[in-house]
């Protein structure tokens, strides 16, 4: 699982990094999302998933060929 | 869609029971969750009742914000939507121009700033618990503790006095009257933007460290915008919280075992807080989009220039959605609920609406385990003409 993220989409509306804040933090300029880790262990894949579906704005996405 | 029920002809505001969105919205969910409504002004637009059809319309950018594309679905607002929009009130924007203006603001709201804020809001929350205390029961909640605490937040981070309160509660609360005329609406409006652009103009004199004057240091703005984002950001800063806060505690004193829950256990609170925002969804009309384009939501076709209008109510207890929405269960997930909105607008403040309930609700149940109502519960009167549902006032005794 591999997590790419839009930071021209990115609101900064912090669901991903209140979801999940060992994966996820936000810029101390603009908010925007910043991934701390983009190949999270598979333990968190449920919780990843989750983040990726609360973003509003669609910036997040998931890369799972490997999986 | 069947044409079994007569359109509506408005949008239904009226409420059978204190803590349920109108009936009518329940219905027409079932009957089809995106249907026709004629508008104040004629227009044949939209309502949008089910979950993921809002949820999608919110997420579409082929739907726009701007309030000159929109027809309003209440009569008395109509005429409203013509004004111009103040400059830098980007709520109703759509990118470009919306980007430009919330990215200014997005580092003063994420997750770690509002965290950074807790301990001062844990003591602006214990000083006005020790208030109510030496002041004594009966007291009104609203007055005392759910108004002042997102207030005394919202002025100190944007740099507004606090002792000016009266007046922006006030203009702010007309500006939400969906009862108000369209001349009070306008001065109020006007009156806050005039008290907020003098404001500015003080703060590039004299700069202090709060976030209207960061925006006219940072020389991109000019006064006119940094007020029409302080306009934005006062009113939803205090109106929503403050409502939430005591329609919240309201709930929960007509529901003692949740209460307990929120009272006794710390690790639930973060939920509960959650499912009270579902539950209560105090935006009690909208938000309203226009399609830019033609475009198909769920099977249903919404050609360009039509109006649909949302009622967070009503989505957010969608069975499809929240089994047994309409029951207040602290327990349950709610997370995914649209009560911040959905979509590029979702709201800004959220992390620190959720910080301030999360600190302010298990402080007043604590500090008052005896805490009860003062007067029967249909007795408290209720917001129900404006824009953020909530109590007028809340008597409490302990």
């Amino acid at each position: 699982m591999k997590i790419k993220a839009d930071t021209g989409r990115c609101v900064g509306a912090g669901m991903c990094a209140l979801t999940l804040p060992e994966v996820f933090d936000q810029s101390e300029d603009d908010g925007t999302v910043e991934v701390l880790d983009p190949e999270p262990p598979a333990e968190r894949a449920a919780a990843v998933r989750r983040a990726v579906q609360l973003c509003p704005s669609g910036a997040l996405s998931l890369d799972s060929i490997e999986e | 869609m069947t044409e079994a029920t007569p359109r509506l002809s408005t949008f239904p505001l009226a409420r059978e029971r204190t803590f349920d969105p109108p009936d009518e919205l329940a219905r027409r969910r079932a009957e089809a969750p995106l249907q026709r409504m004629t508008y104040g002004d004629g227009h044949e637009g939209w309502l949008a009742t089910g979950y993921a059809e809002s949820r999608a319309i919110l997420a579409d950018a082929r739907f726009s914000t701007r309030p000159e594309l929109m027809h309003s679905a209440l009569p008395q607002r109509v005429e409203l939507r013509r004004d111009p929009l103040p400059p830098g009130f980007f709520l109703q924007m759509d990118p470009p121009d919306h980007t430009r203006y919330r990215r200014l603001l997005t580092g003063q709201f994420t997750v770690r700033r509002m965290k950074q804020l807790e301990p001062r809001i844990h003591d602006i929350t214990q000083s006005r618990l020790d208030a109510m205390e030496r002041e004594g029961a009966p007291a009104d909640l609203v007055r005392s503790f759910a108004l002042p605490i997102p207030s005394l937040v919202i002025c100190e981070m944007l740099g507004v006095p606090y002792e000016d309160r009266e007046k922006f509660q006030h203009d702010s609360s007309v500006i939400l009257d969906l009862e108000a005329s369209t001349d009070e609406i306008r001065t109020a409006m006007y009156d806050l933007l005039a008290y907020l652009s003098e404001l500015v103009a003080a703060k590039r004199k004299d700069p202090g460290d709060d976030m209207l004057s960061g925006l006219a240091a940072s020389e991109e703005l000019t006064d006119a915008e940094i007020a029409g984002m302080g306009l934005l950001l006062l009113i939803a800063g205090h109106e929503t919280t403050a409502n939430m806060l005591g329609l919240g505690t309201f709930a929960l004193l007509t529901n003692p075992r949740q209460l307990a829950v929120v009272r006794d256990d710390p690790d639930a609170v973060e939920n509960a807080v959650e499912e009270l925002l579902r539950y209560l969804s105090i935006l009690h009309i909208g938000p309203t989009r226009t399609a830019l384009e033609d475009v198909e939501i769920g099977g249903t076709l919404i050609r360009a220039g039509e109006t649909v209008t949302l009622s967070l109510g009503a989505a957010n207890r969608d069975p499809e959605r929240f089994e047994g929405g309409d029951t207040l269960d602290v327990t349950r997930s709610a997370q995914g609920h649209l009560s911040f909105g959905h979509g590029i607008h979702q709201c800004l403040g959220q992390q620190l609406a959720r910080v301030e309930m999360r600190i302010a609700y298990p402080a007043l149940l604590r500090r008052f385990p005896g805490l009860r109502l003062a007067v029967p519960p249909e007795e408290v009167p209720m917001r129900a003409t404006s824009a953020v549902y909530g109590v007028r006032r809340l008597p409490v005794l302990w």
